[in-house]
């Protein structure tokens, strides 16, 4: 019973905190208040629809059961590079305007929606591809080649072949997968494959495994990057610059590579949200609106620019859903006073269960504006 | 300047490459829009309807096929040599408008179309929010709005004609399948549902229900439109169900919380084999395709029509709307009922002898049309009296019909298990009557 709820919450939780991961990264650290980051979601969620229907192919048929762990990783790259390119072109004309960023990322997440919508995603795919290709050709070139004045014909001459690339990718894909060559706006399904479904039985207590798999994702998520951050060269440059951005940059850190990198990190994790998202419900252009706001109240409870304040608020969070939504309060203390159980089973429905635990954080953030832990940086001083 | 003629090679190739690409381009684009060809006859005159439904937003999915079905309604109407009024044959044209899953929207082009447009009558609406936005707008204007989807009535106006399923053409009967003939006969029921207006009033009618049946209702919740996180209710329902061995299970989720929940309940042992039945009310044969019926397998649905129906009529039915618009298509519930109300307007109108409101009104009572569900007959309550039908979810997609009724159910405007409105009729026939009399 105990062990049944603790799981129900952290499963819950769990779907939070992948989902608010990224946002944690690129609203915590970089303060970007990016109202795109659903739709980057969503851009991982059809990945992994796509990829999906690309292991269905004759060839790849043998793998289909692997096809949920590679699609982790194309949704990560995937999104990645949505989120540079994004970076690139919006974002970093607006740092230090966050009123304006926040409508100009909202406008690109409109932009996203319908794109998915009216785009067959074949072509989609293509385009990505393209841009992958784009984005990274340059970067393996010697540095020979890249001091040549004649660099920047190589370097639009690399995009031209990442162009075409991309049409060609677009239209092998389409011609091989029907289902991907005409644009829809209908929701899609992402089936697990059979072995990520069903139940496990652990200490008596069944366990769904598609819950179970996305607690995993979760976990080597939360552990990658806190990893990347403490102890790789990148990761305490990120952490420099977002303490004293201009120390750092005096210091000699490519605080423009910084904020590429930062931003690319935070996008391609909200791409591996999309992958455990998709293997719950459905997939369409508005599965990230669902998710966007949970995103912020969970990192704004932590404290902004906390990883492990993320963490404990979505725990936190998933498992106050739970008791209250499920009415476990009752099932643990059956016989209390009867004005509390009614209470109690007034907010036992999942709207009103919603409804409390807002209500709840508003009270919290009233004694605690800065959330659960505080962060001192570059965005308590600005 | 070396580096000059090189560049222009360059350019050059550059340029070939993009007007390949460009031709390219053009070809996918002029190959997916083939333009289509109206029948063309020869008529005395052209008489203008509006179709009204969302183009655009969530409800785009749905709504579009309506107006799907609707367009091959009026191009067979046409093809049989369209409208005859007073002598004269009229050509069906019509103006399609987006109500962009957006109530207010819905009410304003329904202006836009009756006064701008003139038309003399306007199919459209799914979601009863939309209807009821609607609502104020025809009875103002004294206009006609036909709708076509399964509803929780209580409600019955003057203005508007129903030709989807009341509650008792399809809740009731289904409830009582569920409690008397269905694996899980005399289980608890545990109600589920999308947290707006048709579940709550839907589960309002089975709780009064099961209470006269003498069945029992462990529990209830309801999912904010959007929310996907179905993990509490799936702890409830296994709470409330798991000490009988299962148990029924009412679902009136919408769109996409199905696929979540289904997904989810499979995954957490909620499954026809473990005892848990779960009754539909919004899944129709398009659902079950978009979801997976692997999700759906063993679980039922209530339904007017179904794409199983074995005649002559419904196969036909399906057959012309898949030449149309695809053989991967499928006709559903509510497409059958937009398709029966073009079919009805029709008849009104040539029985009526005018397009005019009031005299149509009236032409309409008492119509009868051989639809792809058997026979149907407007009753004088504006709702259709229609037959009823229980489908188990097929493993492959589609329903397995198991009961039908025999003969028609009559619509009831006001239900009778309902306290508020039990004893109450609508008539409109009888100006003494009218939209809620006591029986």
């Amino acid at each position: 019973m105990l062990l049944d709820s603790l799981f129900n919450g952290v499963a819950i939780g769990s779907v939070l905190l992948v989902a608010a991961l990224g946002l944690a990264i690129v609203f915590g650290l970089m303060g970007v208040i990016n109202l795109a980051h659903g739709e980057l979601m969503m851009l991982g969620a059809y990945t992994t629809y796509v990829t999906q229907l690309i292991f269905k192919l004759p060839i790849l048929k043998a793998y289909y059961n692997a096809y949920v762990i590679v699609s982790i990783f194309f949704a990560f790259i995937v999104s990645g590079v949505v989120g540079i390119l994004l970076e690139k072109t919006v974002i970093r004309k607006l740092y230090g305007n966050p009123l304006e960023t926040l409508l100009a990322t909202w406008g690109v997440s409109l932009i996203l929606q319908q794109f998915v919508r009216s785009v067959p995603l074949a072509y989609g795919t293509g385009l990505v591809i393209s841009l992958i290709i784009g984005l990274f050709l340059p970067t393996v070139f010697s540095s020979k080649l890249k001091e040549s004045i004649n660099f920047k014909y190589v370097k639009f001459s690399s995009w031209i072949f990442a162009a075409l690339a991309g049409v060609l990718s677009g239209n092998l894909i389409s011609s091989s997968v029907s289902k991907l060559s005409r644009a829809s706006a209908r929701n899609v399904d992402v089936t697990a494959p059979a072995w990520m479904r069903g139940q496990v039985e652990i200490l008596g207590t069944a366990f769904p495994k598609t819950r179970l798999m996305i607690i995993i994702i979760t976990l080597i998520s939360v552990i990658a990057i806190t990893l990347f951050l403490n102890q790789s060269a990148w990761g305490m440059r990120i952490r420099a610059v977002t303490q004293n951005r201009e120390m750092s940059d005096c210091l000699g850190i490519s605080t423009e590579k910084v904020d590429i990198l930062t931003f690319g990190i935070g996008s391609g994790l909200a791409g591996v949200a999309g992958v455990a998202v998709s293997l719950l419900g459905s997939v369409g252009p508005n599965v990230g609106g669902n998710y966007i706001v949970g995103c912020f109240m969970v990192v704004v409870l932590g404290g902004v620019g906390n990883l492990l304040g993320t963490i404990f608020a979505s725990f936190g969070i998933g498992i106050l859903t739970d008791l209250i939504g499920a009415g476990r309060l009752l099932s643990i203390w059956p016989d209390m006073p009867l004005p509390l159980s009614n209470t109690i089973n007034f907010f036992a429905t999942t709207s009103m269960a919603r409804v409390m635990i807002f209500a709840l954080i508003v009270i919290f953030l009233q004694f605690k504006p800065t959330g659960l832990f505080p962060q001192k940086g570059r965005m308590v001083e600005s | 300047m070396g580096q000059l003629p090189n560049l222009n090679e360059f350019m050059r190739i550059s340029r070939r490459i993009l007007a390949g690409l460009a031709t390219a381009s053009l070809a996918v684009t002029v190959t997916s829009c083939g333009g289509g060809s109206d029948t063309s006859g020869s008529f005395d005159d052209t008489v203008t309807v509006g179709i009204l439904h969302s183009l655009s937003g969530t409800m785009a999915i749905s709504e579009s096929t309506l107006v799907d079905t609707e367009k091959m309604a009026i191009k067979e109407i046409n093809a049989a040599g369209g409208v005859t009024v007073g002598g004269k044959s009229y050509k069906i044209d019509y103006i399609v408008e987006d109500g962009a899953s957006d109530w207010p929207t819905f009410a304003e082009k329904s202006k836009k179309l009756i006064d701008q447009d003139g038309v003399p009558v306007v199919f459209g609406g799914w979601t009863s929010a939309s209807r009821k936005a609607m609502l104020p707008v025809y009875e103002s204007k004294d206009a006609f709005l036909y709708y076509p989807i399964q509803y929780e009535a209580q409600e019955c106006s003057n203005n508007i004609f129903y030709t989807g399923a009341s509650p008792n053409q399809q809740s009731e009967p289904a409830t009582d399948f569920m409690y008397k003939r269905s694996p899980a006969a005399g289980k608890p029921f545990f109600l589920v549902g999308s947290d707006y207006v048709f579940p709550r009033t839907s589960n309002t009618i089975t709780k009064e229900q099961l209470k006269s049946l003498g069945g029992k209702v462990v529990g209830e919740d309801y999912l904010p439109l959007g929310n996907t996180e179905v993990a509490p209710i799936i702890s409830k329902i296994k709470k409330a169900l798991a000490p009988s061995g299962g148990g029924v299970i009412i679902n009136t989720l919408n769109g996409d919380q199905n696929v979540a929940f289904f997904k989810q309940i499979q995954d957490a042992g909620i499954t026809p084999s473990n005892g848990y039945y779960v009754m539909n009310y919004s899944i129709a044969e398009e659902e079950i395709s978009t979801i997976g019926p692997e999700f759906l397998e063993g679980h039922y649905g209530a339904w007017n029509y179904m794409m199983s129906i074995d005649t002559p009529e419904s196969k036909k039915f399906a057959a012309d709307f898949k030449a149309l618009y695809g053989s991967d298509r499928v006709v559903a519930d509510p497409q059958e009922s937009a398709y029966n109300m073009v079919y009805l307007w029709k008849q009104a109108v040539e029985d009526a002898g005018t397009f005019e409101n009031s005299a149509v009104r009236e032409a309409l009572v008492g119509q009868t049309f051989n639809a792809p569900q058997g026979p149907v007959e407007v009753m004088p309550n504006h709702h259709l009296a229609q037959t009823v039908r229980i489908g188990l979810i097929k493993p492959e997609g589609g329903f397995e019909i198991l009961e039908e009724t025999d003969g028609v159910v009559f619509p009831q405007a006001w239900n009778q298990f309902e306290p508020s409105s039990k004893g109450y009729a609508c008539d409109w026939t009888d100006p003494s009557k009218g939209e809620r009399y006591k029986l």
